[in-house]
């Protein structure tokens, strides 16, 4: 790859490039979906191609291709570079990189079993017998079982002498049952909803969340929310599960410390931030039981890695102390900026520049943000809870562009009375404001309940780019929070 | 540009080496460019040239498929025989009848040279005028402005060959103060067509006027949505209920009651491939023509939109065009919406008006009760009161939970002119008028 990288590189500099760097890109998919009992997907996805991004006359550029020569090199390296000088007519800043970065590295997904060695009938069994047990059980309507395998190997160089090869391998599981009445469709996940719960790691994560397993529990809940009762409308205490902790963290905490939001790069598509840079280590995030952290290092979670798009190697950074914000997701580019108005904040980025494949630009994407542990069992918890509902996997999502009102709906609710969970309840919705909702948090259950979800759907930019992203979280309480939110 | 004669050189290279006893092809082809702009600057400017072949092999009812970008020789016999490992390791589908067999396809004219032609200096033209809108004004302008060539080739065993290119070019922007936004957009096969300038103007115009916005309690009020917003409801009603497989699965909420109203007699909403004020497409992604569908007529609901598996399973149905790339789990769904207009303008609806909300978009709009069409999002870029009959005040936002069938039951007024918006994904656009909607449910709001 060496020849490429450095041709691509020397043609930048040559057409009047300040600085250059190439993305070598393969992607290999494998993606199985059943369906009441039939086979209905069985994908085998590849693709290649490289991505050149320039800084010329101070603006950038960037141009791709799918076609790895010599020539096309010194074409797209060439459509880079012109297409930064079109950029600089209208900007009056030049990008401002700060301090050269460079690193030369390798890193590989540490794996037990190499998901793409095994066979394709092992995982159809699999799924198969996850969708026999789901549907066993009377009232199921519809039981679809996906399995996703991704590998993902990157070459990345820079102008600065930056050189890092990479390989990130995933795997993904997840059944969804439906039970259907009239007007009435009621369903539930495993392990999450959205399709799958998917980590960095082999086939091993597989084995472990055991869809078979768990098929017939999942079935019968669908089942039972049909004739459960409408979640009532009021504000109480609510306990969230982890998967729906994570949307949660997710869209109120992982968005708007993207310090791309908060310069207002996003503003027209995605949105920007309420936490605004004079908010940077001063601002009351959460209760003093809130710790944030970033994170590219946690085994399995689906967003580690060993270097950024920008080179950078992944690395942990503390977003929330004690309730206090403290940190943002940062590029080159963007911390330079912070540094602009905060002297004081880091002088490097932290590694959270990501593009969705070779053909993408990269932009500020979340590695794993968690929500640290506390120290509760989660049947303390409840039994310290007089009354509130706990509300269980993911449904509905939605927050405004700055992220702070939010609604969320949930598959399954359990009323909780007397420090006991207690009936059902249906069609479950929450919301509330970010940093309120937050000081409500008043206990979080311990490391024996995390977990790092993957959220393998997130979208932004334009071009739109999908980024895989994850997210620890235990059990956690939160105190006077409006639920039931349903139009009739 | 790959052209017809290259993506015929590699469906005839697909179809030459296949062995199963069907086989399909699907080739996407795409240059798109983007020039993105924030805070007054331009920060991202890309292009990009790049094509995906998908082949669906199916041996008896077993099928696989397989994908790559890579348009070489090898590469393409490498996949074929992917996709027909695949399909001998997969169990049969009882349900599967056949790949569509050879329709004729009526040619659309869709294929703009300016749009192909345009260089990132005239893109960057087009951001200057609307960043010096807002620089004039002490104001943000953030936004994008792209255009694009597609290409899309169908071939399959059979007999089917189909290709169809098209343009579209897009800007949109959204135009900041310290405490007010303003959002427009303009999407055309002509980059010619779409109008920076005017863009720039309307945003400015909003962002200036949504200055110092002041809270409101939630509840249900009269509201003025603009095309905009409307879009995005008629998108999601496709989405979540006028696809085959949808009703079905017993999960649309039209089951059980197509023939029935379902919506106030104002509501008629069509599904055009060839519509040429739209991007047309002429033909699916199993190269099956698509048919001008009538989905809900002066409030009933008349049809829902067929692919060749979901046709396959109801007698006496054939498919209306309307096929998603397999694997496709999901079903087909209308991409080519018309809401048809009615009679009024904005100006009549506000003068109209004792007490209600104007929107000029939302946000983040999902589902939250998908068979009672429930969903929830926010007000953005722009949102106002009108008391008595005329603008009294910028708002902040509100978030809404309501239901898509429930504020069509309560259409008081159409615009006489519908407008093309982006929705959803790629060069998907549907056509709306705005609408003037009683008792729309607003469960909360914002600090903004």
């Amino acid at each position: 790859m060496r020849e490429y990288t450095d041709r691509a590189l020397d043609t930048a500099a040559s057409r009047g490039a300040t600085y250059a760097d190439v993305r070598i890109v393969r992607r290999e998919n494998q993606d199985i979906g059943v369906k009441n009992g039939v086979v209905q997907a069985l994908t085998l996805a590849g693709d290649f191609g490289f991505g050149v991004r320039v800084i010329a006359d101070g603006a950038w550029g960037f141009a791709s291709s799918n076609r790895l020569t010599l020539d096309e090199v010194d074409r797209v390296a060439g459509q880079a570079v012109e297409i930064a000088k079109a950029s600089a007519r209208v900007n009056e800043a030049d990008v401002d990189l700060g301090p050269a970065e460079v690193h030369v590295g390798r890193y590989r997904t540490p794996t037990e079993m190499d998901p793409f060695e095994v066979s394709l009938e092992d995982k159809i069994d699999v799924l198969l017998a996850a969708d026999k047990e789901a549907r066993a059980v009377d009232g199921v309507a519809m039981a679809q079982g996906t399995m996703g395998f991704l590998r993902e190997t990157k070459t990345f160089a820079s102008s600065e002498g930056s050189f890092v090869e990479q390989t990130i391998i995933e795997s993904g599981l997840g059944i969804v049952v439906r039970a259907i009445a009239e007007g009435e469709m009621q369903q539930r996940s495993y392990p999450n909803s959205f399709g799958r719960h998917q980590g960095t790691a082999g086939y091993e994560f597989i084995e472990r969340w055991d869809l078979p397993r768990h098929a017939r529990q999942t079935a019968e809940e669908a089942v039972a929310l049909l004739g459960a009762p409408q979640c009532p409308s009021r504000v109480t205490t609510l306990v969230l599960d982890g998967p729906q902790l994570a949307l949660q963290v997710h869209e109120s905490c992982g968005h708007p410390i993207e310090l791309d939001r908060v310069f207002g790069t996003e503003a027209a598509y995605a949105g920007t931030s309420f936490l605004t840079p004079e908010k940077y280590g001063v601002f009351r995030y959460g209760s003093e039981v809130v710790n944030l952290v970033s994170d590219a290092v946690t085994p399995t979670g689906l967003g580690t890695y060993g270097f950024d798009d920008e080179g950078v190697p992944g690395q942990e950074t503390d977003i929330v102390r004690n309730g206090i914000f403290v940190g943002y997701l940062t590029s080159r580019e963007s911390a330079s900026q912070l540094r602009v108005i905060h002297p004081d904040a880091p002088e490097r980025s932290n590694g959270a520049m990501r593009a969705d494949g070779w053909n993408r630009v990269p932009i500020i994407r979340m590695s794993n943000v968690s929500l640290m542990p506390g120290e509760w069992r989660l049947d303390d918890l409840i039994a310290d809870t007089d009354e509130g509902v706990y509300m269980l996997t993911n449904k509905s999502w939605s927050i405004d562009d700055r992220r702070l009102n939010f609604q969320f709906g949930t598959e399954l609710a359990y009323e909780i009375k007397g420090g006991k969970r207690g009936r059902m309840f249906k069609n479950a919705t929450y919301t509330g404001i970010t940093p309120q909702f937050w000081g409500g948090c008043d206990a979080i259950c311990s490391a024996d309940h995390w977990n790092v979800w993957g959220t393998a759907n997130c979208g932004k930019g334009q071009p739109g780019q999908r980024a895989h992203t994850g997210h620890g979280t235990a059990p956690a309480r939160f105190r006077n929070v409006q639920i039931g939110v349903m139009s009739a | 540009m790959l052209g017809e004669r290259r993506l015929d050189e590699v469906a005839e290279a697909v179809l030459d080496s296949a062995q199963a006893d069907q086989t399909e092809v699907v080739i996407t082809a795409q240059d798109a460019a983007l020039t993105r702009f924030a805070a007054n600057g331009i920060h991202q400017n890309v292009a990009e040239s790049g094509a995906n072949v998908r082949v669906r092999s199916v041996i008896g009812k077993r099928i696989g498929v397989a994908t790559t970008n890579d348009l070489g020789a090898d590469a393409l016999v490498d996949l074929v025989r992917s996709a027909e490992t695949v399909a001998r390791l997969q169990q049969e589908n009882p349900e599967f009848l056949s790949l569509p067999a050879p329709q004729p396809i009526r040619a659309a004219d869709a294929l703009c040279e300016s749009t192909a032609a345009c260089a990132p200096e005239a893109r960057a033209e087009g951001v200057a005028s609307i960043v010096g809108q807002a620089k004039a004004n002490g104001l943000d302008a953030s936004g994008a402005f792209s255009t694009s060539v597609d290409e899309l080739m169908v071939a399959n065993s059979l007999g089917t060959c189909a290709y169809h290119a098209g343009t579209s070019a897009s800007v949109m922007t959204v135009v900041m103060g310290k405490t007010g936004s303003g959002f427009a957009a303009d999407v055309a096969k002509d980059v010619d067509e779409v109008d920076p300038v005017a863009v720039g103007r309307i945003a400015v115009e909003k962002a200036l006027r949504s200055a110092h916005p002041e809270a409101i309690e939630p509840g249900e009020y009269t509201v003025i949505l603009e095309e905009a917003a409307v879009a995005n409801l008629v998108f999601f009603l496709g989405y979540l209920g006028l696809g085959a497989m949808s009703l079905q699965e017993g999960r649309s909420f039209l089951s059980g009651r197509l023939g029935e109203r379902i919506t106030g007699d104002a509501i008629t909403i069509r599904d055009d491939g060839l519509d040429p004020r739209g991007i047309p497409l002429p033909f699916d992604f199993e190269g099956v023509p698509r048919r001008e569908i009538s989905l809900i007529e002066r409030g009933v609901a008349r049809n829902v939109v067929y692919d060749s598996f979901t046709a396959g399973r109801d007698p006496g149905k054939e498919s209306t065009g309307h096929g998603l790339a397999a694997p496709n789990s999901f079903g087909p769904i209308p991409i080519h919406l018309f809401m048809e207009p009615g009679s009024s303008t904005i100006e009549e609806m506000i003068a109209s008006t004792k007490r209600g909300i104007w929107v000029t978009r939302f946000h983040y709009t999902n589902p939250v009760h998908p068979v009672k069409t429930i969903l929830t999002g926010m007000t953005r870029d722009g949102t106002f009161l009108i008391e008595n009959g005329e603008v009294s005040k910028p708002l902040k936002n509100l978030r809404f939970t309501q239901s898509i069938l429930g504020a069509f039951e309560k259409v008081e007024a159409l615009t006489r002119e519908a407008k093309m918006v982006r929705s959803g994904f790629g060069s998907v656009v549907t056509f709306a008028p705005a609408a003037k909607i009683h008792d729309f449910r607003f469960t909360g709001t914002t600090e903004f």
